[in-house]
């Protein structure tokens, strides 16, 4: 049992790593240009492709990883320049709108090029196999190393945002627009790059997840709508917020959809537990979300409502 | 009233609407009657969007919750009816029904229900909480339909023979599409009626300046929240109409890619026009239609087009027949 359990919580840590790159990327978005951004889970469609397809016709795992940096960020800086930045000043309607026809464009034009069947990603030869975590749990090399990667990431950009001469134009952005467009900063620019960042993280996220799962279209919806709880639990703008959000979006629905079955069997027979508390805690997160705009409605670390 | 351009193009819109089934019965074709049917519903939660959306400023990306539960308020009651299952034996007996009347008012007074608990507490917030709240419920209840296996889950639920309304035969396509006109046709008015109001002037005034509502003695959430649950129970109308239509209602009814067509409805037509949702509705259905019978990818185009009228033509198709901006 408690191996079972720390294989559970290892892979909440994990699912909530990946839902930060996505939603560190939004908030960010968000929180400098005002945009809300519905196809940046098409984006991390674009990654987990651009992947498969490049570790496909390399065989490398590695520049498949490249490329979904890459092509994420390419298709970033392009969708960007010529559509989202007509966007900046409309109102969020307009935004829903626009982003969600981008969502219709993207997803059926990886359709068209890639077919409706399913691609796979194969773990790398280095990272495949297990290792054993203490408890005799055998835990896959391949999921710790995005453990890893993801805490890397996560690092990486509290840095960039913190430390570095881009981050502080970043926060500025965040602060006043308009004045750091009159000090001489390139606003311009400025948004295609921050723009392009979120991008890269979510493409990256979507190389990553993909070799666990399986590359598809649509598979940016379901974690895009994940990422949205995030933001809004931690605070719109927030990456401080986005980070906690996520981790506790993380464990409240893979630790939900492990213990409420098991909760519930202690009082009812097992058919109907599962049922209930696999239906409760498909609901949970929600749940979680309700309560804390409840309590703070602009979320745990939003300025404004 | 005179007969400005918007009511002329409304009048042409609401002939034509009327005719083309006329005509396809005319010619055996039943298919395009379905057709116009699919518009007369995809119209109708359209009308309860636009009430909230167009006239309340309040941009809801949740209305598939409201469309979906109309649709198993159907499937439901018809199933228990069918397989002769009373739905709850005790305390007192509640048994299903195949009876249209009987499935709106409990589509209506569940989904008013459900809009007022959704409602109190995405109110609360505004903006992009609003939007992204909203849709966050409607995939609340959709995880909830997938993985609740009574009723079919993600495979969804079949309705047999579609269910009855006095004195019509249901399964006839044009008696259907009458149907389904004439209840279109009563919601709109009571949609125009509704807005005329002093409630709904309230709501339009709440839109565009909530401080001088407050300061007039009108709480605006309180108008808002009872927009909210209007235009719930209008939309959930439409999906009880659909799952009869489809005789089969699933959990994509409640998917999220359901709110941004309802949402296409209303803004192809042109946002906060009485009309709006009957253009748009007809025109996404004409879309699908042709694009779809050229080309698999139909959304490609779909989405691009789509695009275009968002950057440049902002008034819809209402909008841009008639040559005025409407700021709503």
């Amino acid at each position: 049992m408690f191996s079972l359990f720390l294989e559970q919580l290892l892979n909440s840590l994990q699912s909530g790593l990946m839902l930060f790159l996505m939603a560190s990327g939004l908030t960010l978005v968000f929180g400098v240009m005002g945009l809300i951004n519905l196809a940046h889970g098409s984006l991390y469609m674009v990654g987990a492709f651009a992947c498969a397809a490049v570790a496909a016709w390399t065989g490398s795992f590695w520049l498949g990883l490249v490329a979904s940096l890459m092509a994420a960020a390419l298709a970033g800086v392009l969708v960007e320049m010529f559509i989202i930045r007509r966007l900046y000043n409309r109102d969020h309607l307009d935004q829903v709108l626009a982003t969600f026809a981008l969502i219709l464009v993207f997803s059926e034009g990886t359709r068209w090029i890639f077919g409706s069947f399913p691609l796979f990603l194969s773990v790398p030869d280095i990272l495949t196999g297990t290792v054993i975590l203490p408890g005799a749990l055998e835990y896959p090399i391949f999921r710790l190393a995005i453990i890893i990667a993801g805490l890397l990431v996560a690092v990486g950009l509290f840095l960039l945002i913190g430390k570095t001469r881009l981050g502080v134009r970043i926060r500025a952005g965040e602060a006043d627009r308009g004045m750091i467009a009159a000090l001489g900063v390139n606003i311009d620019r400025l948004y295609t790059v921050v723009f392009a960042l979120g991008a890269a993280l979510a493409g990256l996220a979507g190389a990553f997840v993909g070799t666990t799962q399986s590359v598809q279209v649509g598979m940016g919806e379901p974690v895009l709508i994940l990422a949205f709880v995030v933001i809004v639990i931690g605070g719109i703008g927030s990456i401080k917020g986005a980070l906690i959000g996520s981790l506790l979006v993380g464990f409240t629905d893979t630790m939900g959809r492990f213990l409420l079955p098991h909760a519930f069997a202690t009082f009812l027979d097992p058919s109907s537990a599962t049922a209930i508390g696999s239906a409760l805690a498909s609901m949970l997160i929600y749940i979680v979300m309700a309560l804390v705009l409840f309590l703070r409605p602009s979320g745990l670390f939003g300025t404004e409502a | 009233m005179t007969m400005n351009r918007e009511t002329l193009i409304n009048t042409i819109l609401a002939v034509a609407f009327v005719a083309v089934p006329v005509i396809a019965m005319g010619m055996n074709e039943p298919f395009i009657i379905t057709l116009a049917t699919k518009v007369a519903i995809f119209a109708m939660a359209g009308v309860g969007l636009n009430l909230v959306l167009g006239f309340g400023g309040l941009v809801s990306f949740g209305h598939a919750a409201f469309f979906g539960i109309g649709g198993y308020a159907a499937g439901i009651l018809a199933s228990h009816a069918l397989n002769y299952e009373p739905i709850m034996e005790s305390p007192f007996l509640i048994e299903g029904t195949t009876q249209m009347i009987v499935i709106w008012i409990v589509a209506l007074i569940v989904s008013a229900l459900v809009a007022l608990a959704i409602g109190a507490i995405t109110l609360r917030t505004s903006g992009v909480y609003f939007i992204m709240i909203t849709l966050a419920f409607a995939q609340m209840i959709y995880y909830f339909a997938i993985s609740w296996p009574a009723y079919g889950g993600e495979d969804g639920l079949s309705i047999y023979v579609r269910n009855g309304f006095p004195g019509l035969n249901t399964l006839d396509p044009i008696s259907f599409f009458a149907l389904c006109a004439v209840m279109l046709g009563i919601v709109m008015l009571f949609s125009a009626i509704l807005i005329r109001s002093r409630f709904g002037l309230a709501l339009q005034g709440a839109r565009q300046n909530p401080q001088r509502m407050t300061a007039v003695g009108i709480a605006p959430f309180r108008i808002r929240l009872v927009a909210f649950v209007i235009s719930a129970m209008i939309t959930a109308l439409a999906g009880a109409l659909y799952a009869d239509l489809n005789r089969f209602v699933s959990p994509t009814m409640l998917s999220w890619h359901m709110s941004g067509e309802i949402m296409i409805f209303v803004i192809l037509g042109g946002v906060g026009r009485l009309f709006g949702p009957l253009a748009g509705a007809a025109l996404y259905i004409i879309l699908e239609h042709l694009l779809g019978s050229v080309w698999e990818f139909w959304q490609l185009p779909l989405g691009v087009l789509l695009l275009i009228v968002v950057l440049f033509a902002r008034g819809g198709l209402v909008g841009v027949l008639a040559g005025e901006r409407k700021h709503a």
